[in-house]
């Protein structure tokens, strides 16, 4: 029994970081209604650009700054620049857009900051949390950064006017134009917001997985599972998503026998297409009802 | 007195199809007028190409300034509301939101503040469900909601696609009366669509009647309301 | 939790293809067999090689656009299918001595049936949620290929070395050669099956379900049926694609299929034109020559360089090899009326 919690309580330090991703995950899902692929190679390449900044002296919290206001404007460039003339193009079209920007940015990065596996620090420490051997005090700063992020989050969608306008946005593109909403604006918006807060995801990951191109190839994909399982229209839902996620993986690790390393992926996102097959829309998400 | 709105020689398609051949008319500041016809006649039509939501040409001029070229979120900034057919509104947000939404180019918080109690005022059923879900609401209640939203813009020109469709005749006639003192007292030019005619002719100062495209018939309302064969050949009544 | 439910009308996700669009003329589909016969003869075996993956590639490509294109289900998951008829074809030639025709339709059908078996719980999934599962199976397929249990069969991480065949009847060509052929007469066969497929009244009935799943139930087809029936179509071609492969290529590894396959051949998809059988091939030659045009041009940025074509591929023809037939199709019409 104590086996079981502990792995429940690893699961949930690990989670922290797919819970993050997902928040990115979320926040890009309700500008464009679909998955962007390339988000965890556009977060990677923030955390590389913090790193640098950090190579060239500046300190960790001005270069953290820095890098958010970056990606916030390199999100919205992107999304101007490339995905703006495929708006009338045909879905499958924008995910092979996807796709191509994710191969550039990871090619790129591999470029200028080469393979090699680079250590990358956390302004948390990483010492054992309040004692406990399951949780350092990294994992504690970004379960709390995560937690925090959503606060913020909620507080920026149901209290300001941007917030209030984006929602519309989303919700009822052209009812939002009829109030007078710049409805492409949105969309760049929620681009700009989600590179921001992928950035935050990278760099609190970092430290965990260290610092090099391929590593957010494994976390998108947790990202993406868990936004799904808690309902890609929940903010909230997609940080429990996180969670849980993070704990089916060790769960699996733990219990199923013959499960290595490689096969986690793959029974965790079995796990969760088992919730959705009961749950179609998700833990948190709104049931869409489809008209014919 | 230049007409507010004035449209000339409007087409309008839907891909290759035509739904609008040559439209012409003005609207004067302060009036009521209404377009009606048939099913499929081009009412909405010309409601969307106002408001660019359809591709047309022609000229349409707002206060002598031409619409051609703005985008749909521009033309409603210029003080031009449209309440769209189905209602449109934010079934996921609150009646509040709804209305907050309404005024969301305003710069005046003070100014929202207070036409949001007004919009209470005038629809007293929308103050008791302010914090709901405007998807839990009647249809009636909908429309009421869609109205005020629009009336948030303190818009010079609000149009109206087919307002008492799906509502109760009681319901009808209570929004009907709304929309004349709303004309009256807060000045403000109404371009309303009805199938409904006879509650739109009591209404509205000026009719025009459309069939595929065209306007095959225009005059006071009084007028077009008192000639039965225009009535029974167009109107259906 | 609101009780709000979100109404959702929407347009479908993949655009509709008309019937009658979906393949070329007798005229151009003449052309293009006669200039697929006669390639082979002038190039050396590397090319001809090359050609024959073309093919291989093509009709893996075909199966999805029969899937996505036809019935309107997403899957990044073609490279499992591909993987398991790659194995079938090893494991039969190389642990039980069959010949490498007959276990092609033995690929097929295990294929068939293992994509029908898939299709059942992905009933219940679309867009997003069908992705995502098409993905988990992609990305499941190399670790179960490596997985000790089945080591005997599978050869492990290392894989199976399978020998290529010799030309039957001591006909007067290379082994290259004599593949390309039997891989273009098998490439000919599925394509007209799978026209003809989407012209029967099962095509029809998948391509109400692409358009409109609910209007299409309300008709009285069996939407499960025909969904699942529609995988396992895609899942047996993929499979022979993924046998004929094996024979060309002379060995399976499993990380030989990995879900960077499922990406490219869902990217010849879209490069193709979704759903319009003919682009298949040029789908194909996309994912086979362009990465090598990339590398040519920068090795060390061989990813981006991709990544740009790509886009540029996407900015001009955002409906694929389709839209450049369309454009001339219309340019011959008008040249023809003047």
């Amino acid at each position: 029994m104590e086996l079981f919690t502990n792995q429940i309580l690893a699961g949930i330090a690990t989670g922290a970081i797919y819970a993050c991703m997902a928040l990115a995950v979320v926040m890009i899902y309700q500008a464009i209604d679909h998955l962007n692929f390339a988000q965890g190679e556009m977060a990677m390449f923030s955390t590389f650009i913090s790193w640098q900044l950090m190579q060239w002296g500046i300190p960790y919290w001005w270069a953290f700054l820095l890098t958010l206001a970056l990606s916030f404007v390199g999100g919205i460039a992107i999304e101007r620049l490339l995905f703006k003339p495929l708006a009338k193009a045909p879905i499958l079209t924008n995910v092979a857009g996807f796709i191509a920007l994710f191969a550039i940015i990871n090619s790129v990065a591999g470029l200028i900051w080469d393979f090699t596996i680079k250590q990358y620090p956390t302004p948390f420490g990483s010492h054992p949390f309040l004692g406990s051997q399951l949780i350092s005090t990294h994992q504690a700063g970004m379960i709390g950064v995560t937690v925090l992020l959503l606060v913020l989050l909620y507080f920026f969608f149901q209290f300001t006017r941007m917030g209030l306008a984006m929602r519309a946005a989303a919700s009822l593109p052209e009812s939002a134009r009829l109030v007078g909403i710049n409805t492409s604006w949105m969309i760049a918006l929620g681009w700009g917001m989600a590179a921001a807060i992928g950035s935050i995801a990278g760099i609190l990951i970092a430290p965990v997985v260290f610092l090099e191109p391929n590593m957010m190839g494994g976390v998108l994909i947790y990202g993406f599972a868990a936004a799904v399982l808690g309902g890609l229209t929940s903010p909230f839902g997609a940080v429990i998503g996180g969670f849980l996620v993070g704990i089916f993986e060790n769960l699996a690790g733990t219990y199923i026998p013959g499960v290595g390393n490689e096969l986690k992926l793959p029974i965790a996102l079995a796990l969760i297409i088992t919730v959705l097959v009961v749950k179609p829309a998700g833990l948190f998400g709104r049931p869409i009802v489809k008209r014919v | 007195m230049t007409a507010m709105l004035n449209i000339r020689d409007l087409k309008a398609y839907y891909g290759q199809v035509q739904a609008l051949h040559g439209l012409e008319f003005a609207l004067n500041e302060g009036s009521v007028t209404t377009l009606l016809g048939a099913n499929g006649a081009g009412k909405t039509t010309t409601l969307r190409a106002i408001c660019n939501m359809v591709r047309s040409t022609g000229a349409i001029e707002f206060d002598g300034a031409p619409l051609s070229g703005r985008s749909t979120e521009n033309i409603v900034r210029l003080g031009i509301a449209h309440v769209p057919q189905g209602r449109g509104t934010f079934t996921t947000l609150t009646v509040e939101e709804n209305l907050q939404l309404g005024a969301i180019t305003r710069r005046d918080k003070a100014g929202v503040v207070s036409d949001i109690e007004r919009m209470y005022n005038h629809f007293p059923v929308l103050k008791e469900r302010h914090t709901q879900q405007a998807g839990t609401l009647s249809g009636g209640e909908q429309q009421m909601l869609a109205v005020a939203r629009a009336l948030m813009l303190r818009p010079r020109l609000m149009l109206l696609d087919e307002p008492s469709f799906g509502l109760a005749p009681l319901i009808v006639r209570d929004l009907f009366k709304i929309l004349g003192k709303i004309n009256r007292e807060d000045k403000v030019t109404i371009l309303v669509v009805e199938q409904n005619a006879q509650l739109a002719l009591e209404l509205a100062d000026k009719a025009y009647v459309i069939e595929t495209g065209r306007i095959v018939m225009s005059g006071s309302a009084a007028e077009i309301a008192n000639n039965e064969d225009v009535r029974k050949s167009y109107l259906g009544y | 939790m609101s009780a709000i439910q979100e109404v959702v009308t929407e347009a479908p996700a993949v655009e509709a293809v008309p019937k009658r669009a979906m393949t070329l003329g007798y005229g151009t589909s003449l052309a293009m067999l006669a200039l697929l016969i006669v390639a082979p003869m002038f190039v050396k075996n590397f090319i001809i090689f090359q050609l024959t993956m073309l093919l291989i590639y093509a009709l893996a490509v075909l199966a999805l656009n029969i899937l996505t294109g036809g019935s309107g289900q997403f899957s990044l998951g073609q490279s499992a299918f591909y993987a398991v008829g790659a194995y079938t074809s090893a494991i039969l030639m190389e642990h039980a001595g069959v010949n490498y025709a007959l276990t092609l339709p033995v690929a097929g059908v295990i294929c068939f049936a293992f994509g029908f078996l898939f299709g059942q719980p992905a009933l219940r999934l679309s867009g997003v949620y069908l992705a995502l599962a098409t993905f988990a199976l992609a990305t499941a397929m190399p670790q179960l290929l490596k997985l000790g249990v089945f080591e005997y069969w599978t050869g492990g991480v290392q894989g199976l070395v399978v020998t290529k065949p010799d030309a039957p009847f001591g006909l007067p060509m290379s082994q290259d050669m004599w593949l390309y052929y039997f891989t273009l007469a098998v490439s000919i066969a599925i394509y007209i099956f799978s026209v003809n497929l989407l012209k029967s009244r099962s095509g029809r009935a998948f391509m109400a379900i692409r358009d409109n799943e609910i209007a299409a139930s309300a008709m009285g087809i069996d939407v499960a049926l025909y969904k699942t029936l529609a995988f396992g179509v895609s899942a047996g071609i993929t499979g022979v694609a993924g046998g004929l492969g094996a024979i060309a290529v002379q060995f399976v590894a499993p990380d030989s299929y990995t879900i960077t396959l499922a990406i490219n051949l869902f990217l010849g998809m879209v490069v193709g034109g979704v759903g319009w059988l003919p682009g298949s091939i040029v789908g194909s030659a996309f994912i086979i020559f362009v990465p090598n045009i990339a590398e040519g041009i920068s090795k060390g940025l061989s990813g981006a360089v991709f990544g740009v074509l790509l886009f540029l591929v996407i900015f001009l023809v955002p409906h694929g090899a389709r839209q450049v037939a369309i454009v001339t199709q219309q340019l011959i019409g008008k040249l023809k009326k003047n």
